[in-house]
């Protein structure tokens, strides 16, 4: 069996989960917890679906994603970075309120067609045998997602601004006391995380699956969160899970054809075992953890004066 | 500018008065959607808010609609005191229905009255037992809960979908993906007569009562306040963190197990392959929107079933879309968790200035 | 105004919001209610009843008040809202999903002036009618196009639930394509949703890349019918026609259309003419159709074509004998076609079907 068109439908499968969990990652470093990336997601999805149709212009419908899904963090960021409100609860609003947002946009476009971003395939090189269509014949979306998660793992570790978020997400009173502003570095990465949810849901409805239907993110921003404690808060982690989690979902696919008879059922939650065990093998060390997660995530911050 | 001044303390007559606000801007936003919509507001608030409220039935339906909710947003509120990020609830409720459904389709021949005391035991043990998994992960692996909790309600779904197409199937139902109807004997009886609502909303109630007992005056829930509130000291006194996770859990487990099984011999009366339609993730949010407290937890999870039936009546009676509902649900989600602000401070406009006290 | 006193038991001593309720019921329209189980942007399943509801709305005009409550959960929401729309003066409901048979029935027993109708189900009542398509006459015409078709001789097929329905769909699929074919073999992929898009496209990218050169689903979305198109094999429409999703790669579609039958049942109940039956209606009703043949060659078109008149005329019956199941077993004899038992409830692979049938 040819393995290349195997992987190629891995990264699609992937590629909107590590959209979203390099932005919940960044949101969550800084100290925020948005379980709302569902709704991002969807909003995302329809404002690029909505764009790229009418105007016939993909780059312009990614471009909307990414705005539509900062709006709606927006609205999460103003709930709990200035009116204080509980991150857990308003985040779980944010995805009832995009799920209801995106279906009335998107009642106007059911049904409709679009064509898939197109391949942009790197002359020469992406004819090589197997690692050229795999490494330079995808969309500029795919490649995005690695330009951002490296960006982000950059940022982190080797600014002094990624420092900074850190510091925020460590210990937002000491943050604070050091003359930081912890609030607006928060908007920041909230936003960001927003745009990055959107990124996520244009992906869905501009390559994975060119088309708009209500509810079409189907739980990933749920995967998409757990993704982010899986990675222990690193971004290499976060890209191998991300993967990880999407090729089991396609192997499972996979499995059924070649004849595997066990219940479906039980097919389909082996990623989700998966995940639970390898959970448990990178957590048993729990140095490692605390030195990675945001000590004051979910946490409301205030300061006194 | 914007700017939050500390009250110092809670303020209380702005924690009752947070909630009117937070109403009144949801009814001026309604007012100013539904006009969008096309729709006069007057009418659609009313048949949002209180045509749901005036028969026996509507009143009957909202608490049948929140008794799962209360019941597991109490066990997950004193979890959530402790910082124990239980979110698998909806897994947990779903186990619950299973062990109890199970137990009620085993014995579908009796009709002995101890079978619904087994029935609902069995429930909330399924319920403990998938809340204990995430305890036993976090306190021997140190797994975080909510990651594994959330996995496990992924499994639980998946679980039941498997019995119910494929073991459990009723031998009569031409292989349909439903389980045989519950015997009689499993079934809780009704409340009130000619409506749903069961024994479950009763046990709802006595919930609250108990989750307030075990906050206020039991030494477990003065540990789980000390814990949740300043970890350090608590540590200093010597508190079991791993036995605090466990209680949270399994409590939590064993409410939402109940809950589900209260679902499916209450109103339901048979194993479906859905049989919840995300009580245990909404009931995250009446958790929070009760302010982690029981009584709060209670009325939340009423205004969250109006919200739902409302939304059903909106549909029924003025043709709004399910989207529009939805949305107007967030809203109204958005204002009454951004007022609660107002509990702890208070909102100035202009140049910051020192706080008085502070 | 019988509706209004069973409307009146019912309130509670608070009956003076019920006025408004009431007032909708006090005109001389008939009110249909539909219940849906997703939201009518799915496209698939519930798009098409709401259709079937429009159609009621363009053929009745004022004398018809059509209300809708989609995405309504199987379980505990459904029976309320049932009840909702008994109580606030519906005279005929729809409920289209098979999770709301026993909520339907429950409900029926309370109001037994409204007229339910419930679609996929077997339970029945004196105001309870029960409506199903036969969809695996489209799904025979299908194999026999991809039977004639395929060059691999392997259909990749992906499914949601393993419920008679899609098991019947599968093997009808199946023995039409052995009709023209019995090299053709099919391989299934259970995807454990109705609806997931991008689970439904990495299905039949898994089959496709598994040696399937013909792929059709039986779930909701055109996300597989799109992976047909870009990776250039060839696919069906499922509930609608979905040819603007793949031009090229459309064969043809399977087109539930409940329109016809909406419009007789609403007709009936203004009538006073409505009985409660049990009716299974196919190609020859028109509550099943067949969107154009089209990349195809002619003679598979007019194949295609012939096959469908025969199911049509009667003298084909896709379940006809000798049919055999996986293990060899000859399950309907020579002469004889598979009676309403086995088809309802049917829980068997034929002869050709690749892996075993979920149990």
């Amino acid at each position: 069996m040819d393995f290349v068109p195997v992987i190629l439908t891995v990264i699609t499968a992937s590629t909107p989960l590590l959209f979203a969990a390099t932005g919940e990652l960044v949101t969550e470093k800084s100290g925020v917890l948005n379980l709302g990336v569902e709704g991002m997601m969807l909003v995302g999805a329809i404002a690029a679906f909505a764009v790229a149709s009418t105007t016939g212009s993909g780059l312009a419908g990614i471009v909307a994603g990414a705005a539509a899904g900062t709006v709606m963090a927006s609205v999460f960021a103003f709930l709990t970075l200035t009116m204080l409100a509980n991150q857990v609860a308003t985040g779980l609003a944010l995805t009832i309120f995009g799920i209801g947002i995106s279906a009335l946009i998107g009642a106007g476009f059911v049904g409709f067609a679009l064509e898939p971003l197109p391949k942009l395939a790197i002359p020469v090189i992406s004819d090589i045998p197997v690692i050229g269509p795999i490494l330079f014949g995808q969309d500029i979306l795919v490649y995005l997602s690695f330009v951002m998660i490296l960006a982000v793992a950059w940022f982190l570790s080797r600014t002094r601004p990624g420092l900074i978020l850190k510091a925020v997400g460590e210990s937002h009173d000491s943050a604070h006391a050091l003359g930081y502003p912890v609030i607006a570095i928060r908007y920041a990465a909230v936003l960001f995380g927003g745009a990055m949810s959107g990124l996520a849901g244009a992906y869905l409805s501009l390559a994975y699956t060119p088309l708009w239907a209500e509810n079409m993110t189907a739980g990933r921003g749920w995967i998409a969160l757990a993704l982010v404690v899986f990675a222990t808060w690193r971004p290499g982690r976060v890209v191998l899970g991300a993967y990880m989690f999407g090729a089991i979902t396609i192997l499972q696919l996979h499995a059924q054809g070649w004849g595997i008879e066990i219940a479906s059922q039980f097919m389909s939650m082996l990623p989700y075992l998966a995940t639970i065990l390898v959970l448990v093998l990178i957590s048993r060390d729990k140095t490692k953890i605390r030195l990675n997660a945001p000590q004051c995530i979910g946490k409301v911050f205030h300061a006194a004066h | 500018m914007v700017r939050l001044e500390s009250r110092g303390d809670v303020s209380r007559a702005w924690s009752l008065l947070s909630p009117v606000v937070a109403i009144v801007l949801t009814l001026i936003s309604g007012v100013v959607i539904f006009s969008a919509m096309g729709k006069d507001p007057g009418l659609a608030l009313y048949t949002y808010f209180v045509q749901p409220l005036t028969t026996a039935f509507g009143v009957t339906e909202l608490l049948v609609k929140a008794t799962p909710l209360v019941l597991i947003g109490i066990g997950l509120s004193i979890g959530f005191r402790a910082n124990v990020w239980n979110i698998g609830a909806e897994g947990q409720f779903t186990i619950g229905a299973i062990v109890g459904g199970g137990i009620a389709i085993a014995f579908h021949d009796s009709d002995n009255f101890l079978l619904l005391p087994v029935v609902m035991i069995g429930g909330i043990l399924g319920g403990m037992a998938w809340g204990a998994v995430p305890a036993f992960l976090k306190t021997r692996f140190n797994a975080n809960e909510i990651l594994t909790s959330l996995m496990l309600t992924y499994v639980a779904v998946l679980l039941l979908s498997y019995l119910v197409h494929g073991p459990w199937r009723d031998p009569d139902g031409y292989n349909f993906p439903e389980s045989r109807l519950f015997p009689a004997a499993a079934m809780m009886p009704v409340l009130w007569e000619d409506s749903r609502l069961h024994l479950g909303a009763a046990l709802a109630v006595l919930a609250v009562v108990g989750g307030w007992v075990i906050l206020s005056r039991a030494v477990i829930g003065f540990q789980l306040r000390v814990v949740g509130q300043a970890p350090a000291a608590a540590k200093h006194a010597g508190f079991s963190q791993n036995k605090l996770i466990w209680f949270s859990l399994l409590l939590g487990g064993g409410l939402a197990g109940l809950a589900g099984v209260a679902e499916v011999a209450g109103t339901i009366g048979q194993l479906l392959p859905s049989i919840s339609p995300g009580y245990g993730f909404t009931a995250i949010i009446v958790a929070f929107l009760g302010r982690l407290h029981p009584v709060g937890v209670l009325l939340a999870g009423l205004i969250m079933a109006l919200s739902y039936i409302g939304g059903e009546v909106a549909q029924i009676e003025i043709g709004l879309p399910a989207a529009v509902t939805g949305l107007f649900q967030g809203i109204l989600l958005f204002f009454l968790l951004g007022c609660d602000v107002l509990t702890h401070y208070r909102i100035r406009f202009g140049a910051p200035g020192r706080a008085r006290g502070s | 105004m019988k509706r209004r006193t069973v409307f009146k038991a019912l309130a509670s001593a608070l009956s003076v919001g019920i006025l408004a309720a009431g007032m909708a019921s006090a005109s001389a329209q008939t009110k249909v209610g539909f219940v849906y189980v997703g939201p009518i942007g799915d496209h698939g399943w519930t798009y098409r009843h709401d259709q079937g509801r429009l159609a009621i709305e363009k053929e009745f005009g004022d004398k018809v008040k059509t209300t809708f409550v989609e995405s309504v959960k199987e379980g505990p929401d459904s029976e309320r809202v049932i009840r909702q729309l008994a109580a606030s003066g519906h005279d005929l409901i729809f409920t289209t999903s098979f999770g709301f048979m026993n909520p339907t029935i429950k409900v029926a027993k309370r109001f037994p002036n409204v007229k339910f109708e419930h679609a996929t189900g077997y339970k029945q009542d004196k105001n309870v009618a029960t409506y199903s398509g036969r969809f695996y006459e489209g799904r025979y015409i299908a194999g026999v196009i991809a039977g004639k078709t395929s060059k691999t001789n392997k259909i990749g097929y992906v499914a949601s639930f393993p419920i008679p329905e899609v098991v019947r769909g599968i093997n009808a699929f199946l023995l039409g394509a052995r009709s023209v074919n019995p090299a053709m073999s099919i391989s299934v992929v259970w995807v454990n949703s109705w609806y997931d898009p991008g689970k439904e496209g990495d299905a039949a990218k898994a089959l496709i890349d598994q040696g399937a050169d013909i792929i059709t689903q039986h779930t909701d979305s055109p996300a597989p019918l799109q992976v047909a198109e870009n990776r250039g094999v060839k696919g069906f429409g499922q509930a609608s026609d979905m040819e603007h999703f793949a031009p090229k790669a459309q064969l043809s579609a399977i087109i539930d259309d409940w329109n016809p039958y909406y419009v007789e049942r609403t007709r009936a109940v203004i009538d006073g003419t409505w009985k409660s039956q049990d009716v299974w209606y196919g190609l020859k009703e028109g509550m099943v159709q067949m969107a154009p043949y089209k990349n195809m060659p002619a003679d598979v078109a007019k194949l295609a074509k012939e096959t469908e008149e025969a199911i049509r005329s009667g003298k084909l019956h896709p379940f006809a004998g000798p049919i055999k199941d996986q293990s060899g077993k000859v399950v309907v004899e020579a002469g004889k076609v598979a009676d309403a038992g086995m088809l309802l409830g049917m829980n068997f692979y034929v002869e050709g079907v690749e892996g075993s049938l979920p149990k």
